[in-house]
């Protein structure tokens, strides 16, 4: 299967980049690890005119802490993600999420960015993010601007980013001592994409009680799904048996999957619960450690 | 439009024009004759086409030509030196390692990742770490123990037995 021609640019700064995507129009797209694109381009599912790369472009990959923040820049690689200290101790949820990712050779390509752009309810990130509270930066002509992650998914492929901007950059909150996270997600096989995907972040306190939760899940969505629900029957409560129970059945009621391969309807949503009870648990070991 | 690249295959630099949407698999093996790296599901999931990009394991059916651009590749041809099989090499001979050898080639490239980033993983670490090469003949164990056999010899410690592994 070979891929629609298409014109290759590959500019060496964020500006020529722009400046690029406005001189192409619509018919353009942004090359970063290329693992969503390229397969999509073969089956001609995507036909683009000119593909702008822009890995060529140097800083555009890093982890660091800032003024209250983690900050992570949109061509950071999974394999980056996943072998990164900086992450690991803050947050141990990108361990698990990013080694249910494909396979080493995909994670040696495919970026944060890419993956959050792609805008796919299927992908492990969306949710990771929902959980962590991320603040996604896009660059365009006029500069950057932030989109809270809650704004960042509209529909199927669609993302709050306009055409000419580029994801430059994710930023995460650092959150207060007692916090823990943790992702899972049910697969047919290692490196399918989720049956269904649970990330949870909570914070207790030294009181035992819930004060901050941040649930999101995988593919089980048109979209990349807050639990909002979930979160409001932990927050502001001691952790028990009955408000976990009644986490995970709010989160199996408000997701709305669909019927396919990977299961039926009512599978899925059985699995939601099971596995939003088991991230709270996981998160909350994590947190008490 | 044609593009011209410059990439540097098995320790040789070739300059080629290529079109942006050429695959890098097609690139070697059509271009360079390089038939040694293959094409088996031409859709990312069986690990055939694996090469090293920069010393990185990828999917070259995944990857365009225009994106080694700059780059160094290794394919199976390059892994021997001087004659010598590599360590990856003999341990898959030894071990019965590969039955038909169709993803023999991907497994090394992977494999010689792998051991570079650990030189002594474990056993798990060596599921997980082939998790994207499929191999439809030998039930994995034997490449498990050609791994395990290869980073022994690496490290220079006694070599593991070879007696194959029926299951
Ligand atoms: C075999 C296989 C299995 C996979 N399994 C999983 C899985 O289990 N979980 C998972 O989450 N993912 C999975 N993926 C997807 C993989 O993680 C992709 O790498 C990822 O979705 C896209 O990231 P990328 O860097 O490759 O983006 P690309 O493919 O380069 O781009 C994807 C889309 O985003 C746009 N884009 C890219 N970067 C930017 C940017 N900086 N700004 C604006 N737009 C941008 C592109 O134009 C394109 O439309 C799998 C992929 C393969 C091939
Ligand atoms: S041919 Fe490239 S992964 Fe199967
Ligand atoms: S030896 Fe035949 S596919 Fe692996």
């Amino acid at each position: 299967m070979i891929p629609q021609s298409f014109q290759y640019e590959s500019p060496g700064t964020l500006e020529e980049a722009i400046q690029l995507l406005h001189q192409y129009g619509d018919e353009a797209k942004i090359l970063s690890g290329g693992h969503s694109l390229i397969p999509m381009m073969k089956l001609r599912f995507a036909t683009p005119e000119a593909l702008i790369d822009i890995n060529n472009i140097p800083g555009l990959s890093y982890i660091r802490e800032e003024g209250g923040k983690i900050k992570i820049g949109a061509l950071t690689r999974e394999v980056d993600l996943e072998r990164s200290e900086t992450l690991a101790k803050i947050f141990p949820i990108f361990r698990d999420a990013t080694k249910l990712i494909a396979d080493p050779q995909v994670r040696n390509m495919g970026t944060i960015g890419g993956n959050l752009a792609h805008g796919d309810a299927a992908n492990d990130h969306p949710a990771v993010m929902m959980a962590l509270n991320a603040t996604i930066v896009a660059t365009g002509a006029d500069g950057p601007r932030e989109i809270p992650i809650d704004e960042f998914f509209y529909g199927f492929y669609m993302t709050a980013l306009q055409h000419g901007e580029i994801l430059t950059e994710i930023q995460i909150p650092v959150p207060p001592a007692g916090t823990g996270s943790a992702y899972h997600k049910l697969e047919r096989k290692v490196g399918d994409y989720a049956t269904a995907g649970v990330a949870v972040q909570l914070t207790l306190g030294d009181d035992g009680m819930v004060k901050a939760a941040g649930i999101g899940l995988t593919n089980v969505n048109p979209t990349p799904m807050r639990a909002g629900r979930s979160e409001a029957a932990l927050i502001g409560k001691p952790l028990s048996e009955e408000s976990i129970d009644e986490a995970a059945r709010l989160a199996s009621e408000d997701c709305s999957p669909s019927s396919d391969l990977r299961g039926s309807e009512e599978y899925k949503r059985a699995m939601v619960a099971v596995l939003v009870k088991r991230m709270i648990h996981e998160a909350a070991n994590k947190a008490r450690q | 439009m044609l593009k011209q690249i410059t990439v540097t295959v098995n320790g040789e630099q070739h300059t080629l024009e290529v079109e942006p949407r050429l695959l890098l698999v097609h690139m070697i093996r059509e271009l360079l004759n390089l038939t040694g790296t293959h094409i088996g599901c031409d859709t990312s999931s069986c690990g055939a086409c694996t090469i090293l990009l920069d010393g990185k394991s990828v999917k070259s059916c995944t990857v365009l030509a225009v994106q080694a651009n700059g780059k160094s590749i290794t394919t199976i041809e390059g892994v021997a030196k001087d004659g010598q099989l590599s360590p990856l090499q003999e341990g898959f001979k030894e071990n019965h390692g590969l039955h038909c050898g169709f993803c023999t080639p991907g497994m090394i490239l992977r494999a010689t990742e792998l051991l570079a980033n650990n030189p002594n993983p474990t056993e798990e670490e060596i599921r997980w770490g082939i998790a994207g090469n499929l191999c439809r003949c030998t039930g994995y164990n034997n490449i498990v123990k050609a791994i395990q056999y290869a980073g022994a010899k690496i490290r220079g410690e006694e070599l593991p037995s070879t007696e194959p592994e029926f299951v």
